[in-house]
């Protein structure tokens, strides 16, 4: 998408990711989703006269691990705060959070861009806080409030105003993502909500220092329409300006069905939530062996491996990258050729190509023909191991490979059984292929004295001639070299 | 009204001697109930129930498994959660609210095979110097009926006082557990804030609140304190410091110890038989031995400001939670959710709840935040320090609990801010997160009781119990 090229847009983002604790923050309910409304619940979550919040450990470890991934600052002491406003979906009246304290603060995310170069997004801070209920307003009878939700824990990752496009919202966002399922803190999930983001947007003349007046854009439920509200927003502001208008500082709810951002009423967002330090909870102290025992517990982080994919393994940078996208993606990999190489005895460098390609095109082409997660792959990394040893040890050819592929995909079958039930095994005897051959030479005479004439093209066509008759099964090699050797004997 | 209580150590020994039983103690008392009605102490009596309790507690004496409280006879102040009980912390807002789970000084106390005999009446939301604030009804002080009890844990204090029950449990944000006391004449203890448990106690005020004993005597606050003391998985606030055992530190041996007087606080506004008290408690203590020192306090007077800006601050956020919008009062009348808010909180809440919540919501909002609740943050901390220096000369401090005794009714309640005066001794402890005891020592010239408190340093309840005991013991009680 292209703006008017006299404005730069200066976007910051607030991305909330739900944390895939067991129980929640402050009490010790399940933070199952999808059980049925109001069942996950007790006195405390339920804010009920009395009840105190007690904080989870889980909740500080998976946001250091947050925090570490992005180069924060851990803060040694942190402490929560009161964020009060009235909602029927928030028992208390108030929302635990951090606020002049957060617990990380002043990292970096850097993002590869389209172009093949790379920027960094400075992240400001990262806290801790507890979710609210869910309202649900879309219905005949009177708005329901589901309290499940209540208590589950959220980090609120908030970036500064280094994104210059809705595209790069995009790729930091997408990066965000990738980080926190590789921590395995939060799935990700955008659709279902366990990953939120809220927009800060302006505009100002390419070049100036000077911010413009910026909006907030919120109910983005998807990548694509933080890609298209920012774009419907920046495109509003610069218009609103080249109109001699000026922008109004204020909040818009994302319509991803109409296709516009509409401002919230101004009653709604004229808030003052009241902060102060929460007086049930003592401050949160994080000490260097908290932070060096989380450190230990932190895999290899995307950016790595992609870089080691490419300088160890050998791999095209593009290979690195669709396989390093997704954390169970990269495992499945990684495991594959871990056993091809073992079983195989060969070296990983020589192997990974082979596997890569295998992976990037028959297996995700599956997982994305079938919609599901590679989690949910019917090919185990071990199968698809034994399946490229017999591939490399010439005991089927390349094109029975993807056949047997297609049955293991369907019936979960070792490919030895399946190999062996259809007798799929590989031609490779040169006597059996020998008598092959002279019988195509003998049924294509024609082709022959063309061949022999000079049009060396034909080859081909005895090659297909060779498989054709062995249902494939012949090693094309051997085929090859025993056609060059018998043409060229009638050549004389 | 002059009657000698009956202590909990007085009937542990009929029971241990088999010459009472734990259902015939609660038998008494639930007739002095019924005798006091007037005094509306109590917003719930549990009859049966309690007599079922007391039942299995005589089983469990004649069985020799009977615990460290066996037979007490407990009064709860209507703030702090019974399961299966309302907790209607003397609001129309929760006037039919029943709470689901029991507070951990409950779960304590019955551990302890306490028994529970009812809830008492209080200001709503423990906000008030005279339970003249509650929803339900003033409490009548048994001294003289015509006089407040004090408050906020008024009923509490009447329930002890008017001998309905051995001890009871209130709160104190401010001086509600030791203000009360003074005025009719008992013990009351504030503990350290983070010795006992707040889980289940509705909160006014979450970093001042604390949960503490009324009792006849020295002794039985010490026996309950520590029961009801430790640290609780759920109060992320209650301290991991080990209980000590406090009926051991009753030695009435004050020799030695190194008591501080603010004599410049005291100097304002103090009735002369109140000073009086003071001059003969300090007396009495040199006679026992005790150095008394003079000490600064030079924050005493930012104590009530202070207070009544970060309680109120608290107390607004606390309170947000009571909006009809899922249990308690709702307006009928209301046609959206605006109006459901403002109308069910309006009619739901009384005149001095109103007053606090919007008082703490103005010192919370924007562009006065600074200016008074993070000031007011400071000076706390200030005050604080006033008793840490203090502290390092002398082991406790000695003061008047009220400026004056018990008072009239209606005679404060058109003056919000004389009325906030009466906790000026008391308050103090609160922000500094101290304990605090006040004993009853000598009377004016109506016969109305003078409370002397008691502070010391965080976690040393045994040491102002034992000044406490050694001035009971002193009034030949």
């Amino acid at each position: 998408m292209k703006f008017n090229e006299r404005y730069e847009p200066v976007i910051g983002l607030e991305v909330h990711a739900q944390l895939l604790t067991r129980s929640k923050a402050f009490c010790g309910c399940s933070t199952e989703f999808g059980i049925d409304p109001n069942e996950n619940v007790c006195p405390v979550c339920l804010g009920m006269p009395g009840t105190l919040p007690v904080l989870n450990l889980q909740v500080v470890e998976f946001v250091i691990r947050m925090g570490l991934a992005v180069n924060c600052r851990i803060a040694p002491k942190s402490v929560f705060a009161r964020k009060n406003y009235f909602y029927p979906d928030l028992p208390k009246g108030y929302q635990i959070s951090q606020y002049e304290e957060p617990i990380c603060s002043g990292g970096e995310i850097e993002i590869d861009l389209d172009d093949g170069t790379r920027t960094t997004v400075g992240i400001i801070r990262i806290h801790m806080e507890e979710d609210a209920g869910k309202s649900i307003h879309d219905l005949d009878v009177d708005t329901l409030v589901d309290v499940n939700r209540c208590g589950v824990p959220l980090i609120e990752i908030v970036s500064a105003p280094d994104l210059r496009s809705p595209r790069e919202a995009y790729l930091y966002l997408s990066k965000i993502r990738q980080l926190v399922t590789y921590l395995g803190i939060c799935d990700g999930n955008m659709e279902e909500g366990s990953l939120r983001c809220d927009a800060n947007v302006s505009v100002r003349l390419t070049g100036a220092d000077r911010m413009g007046t910026k909006t907030e854009v919120k109910n983005m439920n998807s990548f694509r329409n933080v890609e298209r509200a920012l774009e419907f927003e920046i495109n509003r502001q610069i218009r609103l300006i080249e109109d001699g208008g000026k922008v109004v500082q204020e909040t818009l709810l994302w319509d991803a069905n109409q296709n516009v951002a509409v401002p919230m009423r101004s009653k709604e967002e004229a808030h003052d939530y009241r902060y102060f330090p929460d007086p049930d909870l003592v401050p949160v102290l994080v000490d260097e062996d908290w932070i060096n025992r989380v450190k230990k517990t932190l895999p290899e982080l995307p950016t790595a491996k992609r870089d080691r994919f490419v300088t160890v393994l050998g791999l095209p940078r593009y290979d690195a990258d669709v396989l390093t996208a997704d954390r169970a993606v990269a495992g499945y990999f990684e495991t594959t050729l871990e056993m091809v190489t073992v079983r195989g005895g060969s070296d990983a460098r020589e192997s990974a190509k082979q596997v890569s390609n295998w992976v990037m095109t028959e297996v995700l082409r599956v997982v994305s023909e079938r919609k599901i997660s590679i989690a949910e792959f019917p090919v185990s990394p071990g199968r698809l191991s034994e399946l490229l040893l017999l591939l490399r040890g010439g005991t089927i050819s390349g094109k029975i490979a993807k056949e047997v592929f297609e049955e293991m995909c369907s019936t979960g079958d070792s490919p030895e059984s399946i190999v062996r039930s259809k007798g799929l095994t590989q031609v490779s005897d040169a006597g059996e292929i020998e008598e092959v051959i002279a019988r195509v030479l003998a049924d294509n005479e024609a082709q022959v004295k063309k061949y022999l004439g000079g049009n060396v093209k034909v080859f081909g066509f005895f090659v297909g001639e060779a498989m054709k008759l062995t249902g494939g099964r012949a090693n094309p090699k051997v085929v090859n070299d025993v056609l060059r050797k018998k043409l060229e004997a009638l050549k004389g | 009204m002059q009657r000698t209580l009956t202590t909990y150590d007085q009937t542990r020994r009929a029971l241990e001697s088999g010459s009472t039983t734990c259902e015939r103690t609660v038998e008494g008392y639930l007739e002095s109930i019924n005798t006091g009605k007037r005094l509306n102490a109590f917003l719930a009596v549990f009859g049966e129930k309690v007599l079922d309790e007391a039942r299995a507690v005589d089983r469990k004496i004649a069985e020799g498994t009977a615990g460290p409280l066996a037979g007490m006879v407990v009064a709860v102040k209507d703030v702090i959660c019974m399961r299966d009980e309302k907790v209607t912390c003397a609001s129309k807002i929760l006037e039919n609210f029943v709470s689901l789970y029991d507070a951990t000084v409950i779960e304590r106390l019955r551990a302890a095979d306490a028994v529970f005999i009812g809830k008492t009446n209080m200001d709503e939301f423990a906000m008030g110097s005279s339970t003249e604030n509650s929803a339900f009804g003033a409490v009548l002080n048994p001294v003289d009926e015509s006089r407040v009890p004090g408050g906020s844990s008024g009923g509490s204090c009447v329930a002890v006082a008017g001998g309905m029950a051995h001890t009871a449990l209130g709160t104190d944000t401010g001086g509600s557990i030791r203000q009360p006391a003074a005025f009719c004449g008992i013990v009351g203890l504030k503990p350290t804030y983070g010795r006992v448990s707040r889980y289940g106690l509705v909160a006014l005020s979450s970093s001042f609140d604390q949960i503490g004993p009324f009792a006849a005597c020295v002794a039985d606050a010490a026996r309950v304190l520590h029961v009801m003391s430790g640290q609780d998985v759920n109060d992320s606030t209650s301290a991991a410091v080990p209980v000590p055992d406090y009926t051991a530190a009753l030695t009435g041996n004050v020799a030695g110890l190194k008591v501080g007087v603010p004599w410049t606080v005291l100097g304002k506004g103090l009735q002369p038989e109140i000073r009086a008290s003071v001059d003969r408690a300090v007396q009495r203590l040199r006679e026992g031995g005790a150095h008394i020192e003079e000490i600064e306090l030079p924050h005493s007077d930012y104590v009530i400001s202070t207070y009544y800006i970060l309680m109120t601050a608290e107390a607004s956020s606390n309170l947000a939670r009571y909006d009809g919008a899922r249990y308690g009062y709702r307006s009928t009348t209301a046609r959206n959710l605006s109006e459901l808010y403002v109308q069910s909180r309006s009619e739901g809440f009384g005149q001095e709840t109103k007053r606090r919540i919007m008082l703490g919501t103005y010192v919370l909002s924007a562009g006065y935040y600074d200016a008074y609740y993070r000031k007011a943050q400071k000076v706390r901390r200030m005050i604080q320090q006033d008793f840490f220096n203090a502290f390092e000369n002398v082991d406790c401090v000695l003061t008047p609990t009220t400026p004056t005794t018990a008072f009239k009714f209606g005679e404060k309640t058109e003056d919000p801010l004389e009325m906030y005066l009466s906790d000026i001794f008391t308050v103090s402890a609160n922000l500094a997160g101290l304990p605090g005891i006040s004993v009853p020592f000598g009377k004016d010239g109506q016969g109305l009781p003078v409370g002397i408190q008691f502070v010391g340093r965080q976690f040393e309840e045994s040491t102002i119990l034992n000044a406490a005991y050694y001035l009971e013991q002193q009034e030949g009680r």
